[in-house]
This record gives C-alpha cells, sequence and structure tokens, in this order.
C-alpha cells in the first residue's frame, strides 16, 4: 500500500473475481490452465498447486487423473534403494520442469524462471501486470541497448526481461473452441494463475457478505439495546 | 474490627454471598472482584466513543491469541519450511485462510484502536496525576506490541519478513562496543537465518503474552483512579457516574461490532491491501527487494529513524520518541487536562496527531530529497512538542475553567 510504486503505467482490465459476488470463470481458468500446461510449464513450476487442487476448477476425477499421468515426479527410494519416476497422481503437486533451482539457470541463460504458484499475490499490480506483461513485447525504441539473452517489455520494470515472448496468436487450441487469440490467452492463463495464488477467494467472498450482514443486524440490535438503557441517563 | 480481635477481622473478609458463589468467593474472591471492578464501577457519564478503543484494542488483542494459537498448530518455524507451512495453511487446512488473514489484519486493527487510544489519551490529558501509571503500562504494552508485530511480520518467511528482519536487527549493531555480541545473540547466527526463525517464533509468544500480562496492570492502575473522561474533572457525586455495566459495556459493544465491520470488510474483500506483495515471494538472501518498507504501523517510527543522518543517533531517536512521551506527565505543566478547555495546547496536540501522518507517509517514501527534509522537521516537532511545548504551554497558556460533568453535559445538549 505505501510501497514506492512502479512509475510505468499498468493497464487495468476487467476481472471477473473482482466486487463483492466476483468468481473466477470456470471456462476461462480451464482454458488457462491449457495455456500454462502447453506453454509456460515448459519453464515455470507451479510448486504449490496439487492436480487434485483442478476440481476446484470443475475439473472431474477421472479427468484429473488423466492430466495427471501424462506427467512423471521422481518418487522413492524404493526396496532396492533406488529413487524411480512414476507417473503423477492427483495428490502430486504439478511436476517440476527443473529437478533444482541450478538446472533451471543452466537451461535459462543464467535466470529463473520464478515459480508461477503465488505470482499474482507477489506483484504489486497482481492480475493486470500479469496479463500486461504478457502482452507488453513491443518494438524497443531505436536508442534502447537489448543485451543477448534479454528482451523488450514495455511494462517490466527496467524494461528488460529474461523471458522471450511466450505467447503467439493461436499457440494453443482450445478444447472448447474459442478463438486462441494473443488477449484471450493472456487473458485466460491470469485467470488461472489467479485462483492458483488465491483459491479460497470465492469462499471468502462469499462468508464475508454473510459476516457482514450479520454484524450489522447485531449493532441494530446493539444500538437499540443502548438508546434503551441510557435513555434515563441525562 | 479491632486489632485485638484477629477472627473479627477475618470476617469481613467473608463473603457476601452464599451457595457455591460463596463457596469459591470466600476462598478466591474472584466474585466480589467482578461485582466491584465490572458491574459497580462507576464511570464518568459524560464519557464518548473514544473511550472504546481501549476495550476494542483488548478485543484484538483476544482475537490475536487465538488465531495465534490455531496458527501454531500448523506453523513450522524453520527457514527451509516456514514458507510452505504458511501457503499449507492458507490450502489445505479448513479454514486456515481465514485464521491467517485474520490473524494478520487483525494486527493492523490493533494498532489503529490502539493509536486513537493513545491520541485520547493525549487529547483529553488522560496521562496527567494520578494516571500517570496507567499511561505508562499503557506505552510498555505499545513498545511490547511493536516488538510482537515485527517478530511475527518475520514468520511468514518471504522477501519482506526477511530483509525487514535484517534490517531492524541491524540497528542493534549500533550500540557502541556490545552491538555486534547482541546482533549475534538476536539472531542466534551471524545472519538471519534458521535459529532465527527458530527464536523469534519463541519471542513473539513469549511477548505477546507478556502484554497480556500487562494489561492487567494497565487495568488495575486504570480502576485505582477511575477513567478520566473529556471533561478531565473528576465526577463530583454518584450522579455524575454510571456503573460500568450496563451502561458502558453496551456503549462499548455498539464500537467494537462497528470497529469490527470494517476489519470484516478488509479481511474478506481486501485482505492484502495492508501487506507488502514481495511477502508472496519466498525468503531469499540472494536478491534484495528494491524498495525494503516495514509494515505501515511502524512507518512514523521508520521515518524519524532515517530522518537522523547517523545510524546510532537514528535509533536512539527511534526508541527515543517512544521513550520522550512517557516523561509526558510530568512535562506538561498545566493544572487543566483536557484540550476541550486548552486552546493553546489543543491546536499542538492536533498538530501532533497531523505530523504522526506526515511522518507515516514519509516512511513508505525512499528516504531521498524533500522526503528527508520532511521527515526530519516532523522528527523536530515530535521532540519540541514533548520537552518544550508540553512545559512551556503549560505556563503560558491561560486554559479556561474546566466544566464539571454535568454542566458539560448541560452545555452539550444545548
Amino acid at each position: 500500500m505505501f510501497a514506492a510504486g512502479s512509475k510505468i503505467d499498468i493497464p487495468k482490465y476487467d476481472w471477473s473475481w473482482k466486487g463483492f459476488f466476483g468468481t473466477y470463470d470456470r471456462a476461462s481458468a480451464q482454458r488457462g490452465l491449457k495455456v500454462y500446461r502447453e506453454v509456460c510449464a515448459g519453464c515455470h513450476s507451479m510448486d504449490l498447486i496439487a492436480y487434485r487442487n483442478l476440481e476446484n476448477l470443475g475439473f472431474s476425477e477421472a479427468h484429473i487423473k488423466a492430466i495427471a499421468a501424462e506427467y512423471l515426479v521422481p518418487d522413492g527410494p524404493n526396496e532396492e534403494g533406488e529413487m524411480f519416476e512414476r507417473e503423477a497422481i492427483p495428490s502430486d503437486r504439478f511436476a517440476n520442469p527443473y529437478p533444482n533451482v541450478q538446472a533451471a539457470r543452466a537451461a535459462n541463460n543464467g535466470a529463473y524462471p520464478p515459480d508461477l504458484s503465488l505470482i499474482v499475490k507477489a506483484r504489486p499490480k497482481g492480475a493486470d501486470y500479469i496479463k500486461a506483461l504478457l502482452l507488453g513485447y513491443v518494438e524497443a525504441p531505436a536508442d534502447k541497448d537489448i543485451p543477448e539473452g534479454q528482451y523488450y517489455n514495455q511494462y517490466m520494470e527496467g524494461n528488460l526481461i529474461a523471458m522471450p515472448s511466450p505467447l503467439s496468436e493461436g499457440l494453443v487450441e482450445y478444447d472448447d473452441g474459442t478463438e486462441a487469440t494473443l488477449d484471450q490467452m493472456a487473458t485466460d492463463v491470469t485467470t488461472f494463475l489467479a485462483w492458483a495464488a488465491e483459491p479460497s477467494l470465492e469462499d471468502r467472498k462469499r462468508i464475508g457478505l454473510k459476516v457482514i450482514l450479520f454484524l450489522f443486524v447485531l449493532l441494530i440490535l446493539a444500538y437499540i439495546s443502548k438508546q434503551q438503557i441510557w435513555r434515563d441517563i441525562k | 474490627m479491632s486489632s485485638n480481635d484477629p477472627q473479627g477481622y477475618k470476617k469481613t473478609l467473608n463473603s457476601p454471598y452464599t451457595g457455591l458463589k460463596g463457596w469459591i468467593d470466600s476462598r478466591l474472591p474472584l466474585v466480589r472482584m467482578m461485582e466491584a471492578e465490572y458491574l459497580k464501577f462507576p464511570v464518568p457519564k459524560s464519557l464518548n466513543y473514544f473511550w472504546s478503543f481501549g476495550g476494542i484494542a483488548m478485543f484484538c488483542l483476544i482475537g490475536l491469541i487465538l488465531t495465534g494459537i490455531f496458527l501454531g498448530f500448523h506453523y513450522k518455524p524453520s527457514a527451509d519450511e516456514a514458507f510452505d507451512s504458511v501457503e499449507r495453511i492458507m490450502r489445505d487446512v479448513n479454514y486456515g485462510w481465514l485464521i491467517r488473514y485474520l490473524h494478520a489484519n487483525l494486527v493492523s486493527f490493533f494498532f489503529i484502536a490502539t493509536f486513537i487510544h493513545i491520541f485520547r489519551a493525549l487529547y483529553f490529558g488522560s496521562y496527567k496525576a494520578p494516571r500517570e501509571l496507567v499511561y505508562l503500562f499503557g506505552l510498555t504494552m505499545f513498545v511490547l506490541m511493536m516488538g510482537t508485530a515485527f517478530l511475527g511480520y518475520t514468520l511468514p518467511w518471504g522477501q519482506m519478513s526477511y530483509w525487514g528482519a535484517t534490517v531492524i536487527t541491524n540497528l542493534f549493531s549500533a550500540i557502541p562496543f556490545v552491538g555486534d555480541a547482541i546482533l549475534t545473540l538476536l539472531l542466534g547466527d551471524f545472519n538471519v537465518g534458521d535459529s532465527t526463525i527458530n527464536r523469534f517464533y519463541v519471542l513473539h509468544w513469549l511477548l505477546a503474552f507478556s502484554i497480556v500480562g500487562l494489561v492487567v496492570f494497565h487495568v488495575i492502575t486504570l480502576h485505582m483512579t477511575g477513567s478520566n473522561n473529556p471533561t478531565g474533572s473528576e465526577p463530583q457525586s454518584w450522579d455524575e457516574t454510571v456503573s460500568f455495566h450496563p451502561y458502558v459495556t453496551i456503549k462499548d459493544l455498539n464500537a467494537t461490532i462497528f470497529f469490527f465491520i470494517i476489519l470484516a470488510f478488509v479481511l474478506f474483500y481486501y485482505p492484502n491491501i495492508l501487506g507488502h506483495s514481495d511477502n508472496y515471494i519466498r525468503a531469499n538472501p540472494m536478491v534484495t527487494p528494491a524498495h525494503i518498507v516495514p509494515e505501515w504501523y511502524f512507518l512514523p517510527f521508520y521515518a524519524i529513524l532515517r530522518a537522523i543522518p547517523d545510524k546510532l543517533g537514528g535509533v536512539l531517536a527511534m526508541f527515543g520518541s517512544i521513550a520522550a512521551l512517557g516523561l509526558l506527565p510530568w512535562l506538561d505543566t498545566s493544572k487543566v487536562r483536557s484540550c476541550l478547555f486548552r486552546p493553546v495546547w489543543r491546536i499542538c496536540v492536533l498538530l501532533f496527531a497531523i505530523n504522526f501522518f506526515v511522518l507515516m507517509y514519509m516512511g513508505g517514501k525512499p528516504a531521498e530529497g524533500i522526503y528527508v527534509l520532511i521527515s526530519r522537521i516532523g522528527t523536530a516537532y515530535w521532540f519540541l512538542f514533548i520537552f518544550v511545548l508540553a512545559p512551556l504551554v503549560g505556563f503560558l497558556e491561560t486554559p479556561r475553567q474546566p466544566l464539571s460533568i454535568t454542566n458539560y453535559l448541560k452545555a452539550k445538549k444545548a
């Protein structure tokens, strides 16, 4: 709230989960998962999310099992004392693209692709920033010096980012027939990441409304009692 | 009771109650105490809603301890596991997100209530004789609160936790000769690390319960003198008082519910607005955040720290700013308590409050240029207010004749 803000203006977008009754757009988040799996997951882990959590996004148990089974996760040691790999099950966390931080750095010119589980809550402008960043790859000004392995992004602090533009028109093929425009993919994956960062948001808003209404009724009763009790005090 | 009849004296200690109540009360005089201190206790009937914030702060403290206990069931104080255990609470523990957000936001609201409570004490002269000890216990609790909040903020082990802990503990190295030794003792290591989080967790609990202990002393001393009130005049008859229950309890209940509606609004719709997004990034000793900013309630004191160009001087000024407030009962020379009847001092106190917010804003800005200059002016006013204005205004000002409680209420009606 009081942090010295960035000087770059981040555009404001409309999100389905804003406001008192906001909920995550399930269809969008499901498409976002597909973008994550086919594009982001090549480099970015999501350590805090388990496959079983996808149930909250409206996936069936069988579907989740099938998704998990597409990944291999390390396990062990087995009875012979060997580490081994096996197909993931719903209770596993999302498979990590790299065995460790060093491997991730080695594969990415020394830059570490951050874990995306909390990324929407870990940036001051949250979802707006993530979507803007994904769409922020524009032509660099002629006088800007772009070092090897860096890319120009108008919304990145300092305008240099180690991640090449991850999205391009029609990059994924959506199961529901939605056209995979750049904007659509950025919106969908941001919705998915917002859900991943704060899966309790819907419960929170629903309970919040009840709590506040309850407190208001209680306040009215307390106020009437107070008027009664203080009536004779001059 | 006569001195040669010890049994007669003892009889006066007998409980007025019968049955189980009497049985307990004659062995542990709790029932009598509760009745005297919380049912019949006379309170000036002119109290306004500023007087509700002590009770509100107490409810915040109770809420913090309860949520803290449940968080403690699941939290792991270790550099490797702390961050993940907090996320586990947020995601996998039943209503864990509610308990954690409540704990995190209650702290902020505890500080809001306490700031208003302290302002009340300054504005209506509650710190003046005979309530000096009430005030001093209060200020001591405020210092402990800041310590507890600081320790607690390190526990999620995010980037701001880690770097905030590094910056603040480093202040101790400014102490001449023994500074480094104290720092090592505090951290349990040469850097903020695994042993630090372990002892900070223990100290977080210890300080929290020390506050509870001091609440007892705060209330005992308060009940010896009775509450101050807007006029600053002591009640002259029973007629100018009401009993604590039900008059004050119902009033405080109204204020508390209203306060918690605001808390609920923040808690359920903007639970992270008072926090810092960097704290959702796992602590990383290799990466320093661009701006290390303490929690909002520390910002005025952070501004004072940075206003002084010398490290040791800054630390002394920061701690001194609160310690100096403790001298106010003796530095304020006025016979009149309440600002309602002190036209000049009233302006000084209001300026002090505005200055507090100015310093809060400056504490959140980078320490450069105009921000440092304004922080210095603000810091200067803080100490000027206590050491110069308090004694001087008391001498020079001509206060109005304070109204009695009855006349004050009459005037308010008219």
